[in-house]
């Protein structure tokens, strides 16, 4: 199953021409700067906006497509969109809110009871959306949204209007949803850590042009792309949970084709999380280093060098047997390596370097 | 009833606004509505004129406005005489008349009151409700009239309070029939073309003074209450 979104529409000031196929269920993370077209791309699949071209396919069902003259409607489409502004009805109570779209869909999966069970909404059903917090709006409008039965869900930056907490206190909440919902799911966003938490797969956008899409692991330790320039850039690897040696305080991780030491964790043996690699924490080294503090050296072969002359640096993307790392380093130190692409290399990753997400 | 300074016959006047009255803007008003969410929503060929005909009542004089009534309206007039034939409906020189001759007199107030809490009204929360699968009148039934609620009230408030009032089309239209068309103003016109009929006209003055007052008072409170539901 898939989700398969092509759309061609000429602005005034841009052309926004993208196509992409991602894998459904999944969160697919629409990043890019502001402009690049990410919301054209939203408004579009919900049928909000109608582009010159289109073609917006949900698991095999043809939402729109220009070229047969297809066109759903967006109150027909079962299309659930999350604003980047709650948009919650200010005129109706919350519990009224939340099944406006489920009174309007077919019987579904998702149950008002389940949602309204959800840590922080039962309490709220009976007050107005103006009396509620920024957090607290944002979650009522995913609920109302899910209730609608969607078939596609669409989230516009839903967490850009909040502050820290806020979005600290609703980021559990969606890594919740995104394991329990099998929907495909198209997140804009251009927030690097709602990115590392949430994102299955990136679609990255420039100026109105597609410049690569792929799983969250490919696109996030690819060099060359404009997400590994950022000063937090890393890469991101699905792992399993190997062991754990309680006596040393040490979980050992699997993935990537590698193993990696990461500070004790609570989640059992052999369930999954995600690691994030920072880019600059990652040490490059020709021999294994003796009478180190250091826990992971991981071999792997040099798959592209790309410099970064704003931060007077390079990249450097490091091939594991199934999967990639990314290291930010100075071009001093590929010369004393004299690494080139091709070359085996060993990643020298402290253990309480490595981000454990969701885990 | 001989109460309150009023004779039976003044009392008749004043029921006889308030009936006017409440039919004119019970009538217009769903019609202003429609016509404002045309007006403010859509784009097409002959907007200017639907939008200057709605208008025109505003800035005609009001005995011209009656005269065009009497002309479209009358037995013999293009709709008055269809309406004759089928329904056995006359409106000139009628206490139906009174009303027709308010609600064209109100409309363009209404309308305009309508139309602009509708282009104040939030366009994403439309937007919203169309994702949530409500489909055009759907959608302005349970969002866009609620929350344009505020000043569909005021509209109509005010075009009740203005039609207390009216007087040139109504009299030229309806006539001046003493307990069929013969509303507050028309009975204070008349009082002063008698000698003597000061002090009458004074009292059914007040009566109307104190009619307006309660009427802007009135709208003042709804509009703060429906704010406050609304949270604004």
């Amino acid at each position: 199953m898939s989700l398969d979104v092509r759309l061609r529409r000429l602005f005034p000031a841009i052309e926004i021409d993208v196509a992409f196929e991602t894998p459904s269920p999944g969160v697919t993370v629409l990043f890019g700067p502001s402009g690049a077209g990410k919301s054209t791309i939203i408004a579009a699949a919900a049928g909000l906006l109608r582009p010159d071209e289109c073609r917006v396919v949900v698991d095999g069902k043809v939402l729109s497509d220009t070229a047969s003259g297809a066109w759903l409607a967006p109150e027909r489409r079962r299309v659930g969109l999350v604003f980047q502004d709650a948009r919650l009805f200010p005129h109706m109570s919350v519990a009224t809110n939340l099944q406006f779209g489920l009174r309007r869909a077919p019987e579904g999966r998702v149950k008002f009871d389940e949602v309204v069970a959800l840590p922080g909404i039962e309490a709220l059903l009976d007050r107005r959306p103006h009396t509620l917090s920024g957090g607290e709006r944002q979650r009522l409008a995913i609920g109302r949204a899910l209730l609608a039965q969607p078939h596609l869900l669409l989230m516009d930056e839903p967490l850009s209007s909040l502050d820290a907490a806020r979005k600290a206190e609703i980021m559990p909440y969606l890594i919740r949803l995104k394991t329990a919902l099998s929907l495909p799911v198209l997140y804009v966003t251009h927030a690097v850590d709602e990115v590392a938490r949430l994102a299955d797969s990136i679609v990255l956008i420039e100026a109105g042009r597609l410049i690569a899409s792929g799983s969250a692991a490919d696109i996030s330790a690819r060099a060359d792309l404009p997400l590994a320039r950022r000063d937090d850039t890393g890469a991101l690897l699905p792992c399993r949970i190997a062991s754990h040696d309680i006596d040393r305080e040490l979980t050992l991780l699997e993935g990537g084709g590698a193993t990696f030491w990461v500070p004790l964790l609570h989640s059992p043996q052999g369930s999954q999380c995600r690691i994030r690699i920072p880019a600059r924490e990652v040490i490059l080294a020709g021999k294994a280093p003796d009478a180190i503090s250091l826990h992971n050296i991981v071999p792997g072969t040099v798959r592209q060098i790309i410099a970064d002359p704003i931060r007077r640096s390079v990249l450097v993307e490091v091939a594991l047997p199934d999967g990639a790392l990314l290291s930010r380093v100075t071009q001093d130190a590929i010369a004393r390596l004299a690494l080139s692409p091709g070359k085996p290399v060993l990643a020298l990753i402290k253990s309480t370097s490595i981000e454990v997400l969701g885990g | 009833m001989n109460s309150l300074l009023l004779s039976t016959e003044e009392w008749e006047a004043v029921r006889l606004t308030l009936v006017v009255a409440a039919r004119a803007v019970g009538c217009g008003l769903p019609l202003a509505v429609l016509t404002a969410w045309v007006l403010a929503r859509y784009r097409f060929p002959g907007r200017p004129i639907v939008d200057a005909l709605v208008h025109l009542p505003l800035v005609l004089p009001p005995v011209v406005t009656g005269w065009l009534l009497l002309i479209i309206f009358g037995i013999r007039g293009p709709v008055g005489s269809l309406l004759y034939d089928w329904f056995g409906l006359r409106l000139v020189f009628t206490t139906a008349g009174a009303s027709l001759a308010c609600a064209v007199m109100t409309f363009p107030v209404m309308v305009r009151a309508v139309r602009l809490s509708l282009e104040a009204a939030d366009p994403g929360l439309e937007q919203a409700a169309q994702t949530l699968g409500a489909g055009r009148f759907d959608r302005l039934a349970n969002v866009t009239l609620p929350l344009a609620s505020p000043g569909i009230l005021v509209g109509a408030i005010v075009a009740y309070a203005t039609s207390l009032g009216e007087f040139g089309a109504v009299i030229t239209f309806a006539a001046n029939i003493a307990g069929q068309t013969q509303t507050l103003p028309l009975a204070i016109f008349t009082a002063l073309q008698v000698p003597g009929g000061e002090a009458k006209a004074g009292e059914l003055s007040l009566v109307s003074v104190v009619l307006a007052l309660i009427g802007l008072f009135l709208s003042e409170w709804a509009n703060k209450r429906l704010n406050a539901v609304l949270g604004r």
